[in-house]
């Protein structure tokens, strides 16, 4: 029985984990931004951890159940409500038919993961339910959730305690100022030694321009470049390059102004330089940005990049341990 | 040719083979990333070669990235002793140049463009030192491309000429990208031609329109049913001039599901090339029209 959208939000999509394999053609693995978020909610209510939920920005969606189910939300304090009457994040809570989920106003972070026993069943393409709308690949045809639209529900989520929460200090999110780590590389060489000082030492903030394919940032000093005369098929500005593919997360600074992280949705290549690439362990943490958000970049090694990745998967191990 | 290797993040390794864009350049790519396919590594994901340069993603809790790097390199030597032989397919694109959807949005962009009194395709011939847009055409659709890289979106394909570096063609970018390119857009930038694949932003001067689909998504395009995608690294493209009348005939085939592409295989060989490059295109083009 299907979940009826009433209203949408701004840009409510179906994610899950994603679909990679098909990145050498320009599709991008996609799915949840904030993938510990959709595994936590997904654990609450019972489902694979994998399994494709709602995705919300800023403003989440109205939806009547037309059967009953456990529901929960985890990332962004976008607090739910459920026949206008509260409820909790990170918790899982139960829904019965006939009721309507809707949403409070944003109180931090930028992106809620709404999941729902059974998980969201809508076609598969390509291995993946996750929403890539300039490919118009899964989601609903293609495209984001649209008021009238009915989401259908599968089967097999295992029966779960109602009230079952993720403990507090296993929530994660960026700070404020955030930090994002960033290992130095790709075409690092390119900029001067001031600016490379610079680019960690300065405070940015969250552009407007922040979105699944990337998010901008502003307000630090202009990268000065390297002079060299440029190689052939690379373009006049010192800044482009024979057009390359971009490493997820990879920062690329058209100009040398403003830093471009690509995220779930990248352009899998282009002609800007890269001056290196957030770490895979705080990904997440971008999709909970919000514009304006000061964030500061964080020079790391190697070493530093791979503890902290094992940090991340020993926090979803624990929230797999708390919820089982 | 000496590469460079470089890590992204914790889960890429991006290798420059050449800063600048040659054919050996995307040859030693091509080869590279067809080694590292051959080699089955375990924990890489995702293998993708571009223009003068390749990207390996991977699992680092399966293969630490340094080990992976150290594999990398040693397959660069079988890579290069690998001969620059390639068994492809040529295709013919038909191109309505200088149609009136991409003129009517080149229009719209004037304020973004280096010669906002010409459109795209006049100042492209006229920086580089062509008489007149027909004769400008008929360098771009006079020798085939390859099909250097397949990306930025859903099954965009770039294309690198195959003549000598002076009869190259290089146009920059607009000054600032558009938000809108019509779909199915024969754009030009740096020194490659591009088909955008759908319909967005971009920053390529749009010369023309072709009338074939080259990703979709539902594929229902008769020559997509097996993949969404037309396009891999390596293809050989030939564009084929054609008219308004040839270009709503063509439409109409497409959505009766008889649009079928020119298609032949032949093998490349990149030494013969060299040695002789009009030769080998003619060759190419026989192979392309035989039958």
């Amino acid at each position: 029985m299907p979940i009826n959208v009433i209203s949408a939000g701004i840009a409510t999509t179906i994610q899950d984990m994603g679909r990679p394999g098909y990145y050498h053609l320009g599709i991008p693995m996609g799915g949840a931004m904030d993938r510990l978020a959709l595994r936590a909610a997904n654990l609450l209510v019972g489902n694979d951890e994998e399994a494709a939920g709602l995705e919300s920005v800023f403003v989440g969606p109205e939806l009547e159940f037309t059967e009953d189910a456990t529901v929960a939300v985890c990332g962004a304090e976008l607090p739910p409500k459920l026949d206008g009457e509260p409820r909790e994040t990170w918790t899982a809570f139960p829904v019965k038919a006939g009721q309507v989920l809707s949403f409070d106003f944003l109180k931090s972070g930028a992106r809620a993961y709404i999941a729902i026993s059974g998980g969201i069943a809508t076609p598969p393409m390509l291995g993946s339910r996750s929403t890539y709308a300039i490919g118009a690949l899964g989601g609903v045809e293609g495209r984001a959730v649209q008021p009238g639209d009915t989401l259908p529900l599968g089967k097999g989520s295992k029966p779960v305690r109602e009230g079952l929460s993720v403990p507090a200090n296993l929530r994660r999110g960026p700070g404020n100022p955030a930090e994002l780590r960033v290992l130095p590389g790709l075409y690092w060489h390119r900029i001067t030694e001031q600016a490379q000082k610079d680019f960690f030492d300065d405070t940015w903030k969250v552009a407007n321009e922040a979105d699944r394919m990337g998010y901008r940032f502003q307000g630090g000093r202009k990268l000065e470049f390297v002079e060299r005369e440029q190689p052939f098929g690379a373009g006049a500005d010192p800044s482009n390059i024979t057009d390359a593919c971009y490493p997820y997360g990879s920062v690329q600074v058209p100009s040398g102004t403003e830093p471009i992280v690509l995220h779930r949705d990248a352009v899998s290549g282009g002609g800007y330089f890269m001056i290196g690439t957030v770490i895979s362990a705080d990904m997440d943490l971008i999709g909970q940005l919000q514009p304006h958000t000061p964030t500061r970049f964080v020079k790391v090694d190697m070493d530093t990049a791979l503890a902290a990745r094992h940090d991340r998967a020993s926090t979803i191990n624990a929230i797999r341990e708390a919820l089982a | 040719m000496s590469s460079r290797y470089t890590f992204g993040g914790d889960e890429h390794i991006f290798v420059e083979v050449d800063e600048a864009m040659s054919l050996e350049a995307f040859f030693v790519s091509l080869s590279m990333t067809n080694a590292v396919r051959d080699a089955n590594i375990k924990g890489v994901t995702e293998i993708c070669p571009a223009n003068a340069s390749f990207q390996i993603k991977f699992n680092p809790d399966v293969i630490h990235p340094n080990d992976l790097m150290a594999e990398l390199k040693r397959l660069e030597a079988t890579a290069e002793s690998a001969e620059p032989v390639l068994d492809t397919r040529i295709i013919e694109i038909p191109v309505y140049y200088q149609d009136p959807w991409t003129h009517e949005t080149l229009m719209r962009f004037r304020e973004r463009h280096q010669d906002p009194d010409a459109t795209d395709i006049e100042y492209a011939a006229r920086v580089n030192g062509y008489d007149s847009v027909e004769t400008f055409i008929e360098a771009h659709s006079g020798a085939p491309w390859f099909v250097s890289m397949v990306g930025f979106v859903s099954g965009l394909p770039f294309l690198y000429q195959m003549v000598d570096r002076p009869r190259q063609i290089e146009v920059p970018k607009y000054l600032r990208p558009r938000t809108d390119t019509p779909r199915l857009t024969v754009g030009y930038g740096g020194c490659f031609s591009c088909i955008y694949s759908v319909r967005g932003a971009g920053g390529y001067q749009m010369f023309g329109i072709t009338p074939m689909p080259i990703y979709d998504p539902e594929q229902k395009v008769s020559y997509l049913q097996d993949f969404m995608v037309f396009f891999k690294p390596g293809d050989i493209v030939k564009w084929k001039p054609i008219s308004r009348e040839e270009y709503d005939t063509a439409i109409e085939e497409v959505q009766a599901g008889t649009f079928a592409p020119r298609i032949r295989n032949v093998r490349f060989s990149l030494d013969e090339y060299n040695a002789d490059i009009d030769g080998t295109n003619a060759k190419l083009m026989e192979a392309l029209h035989a039958d």
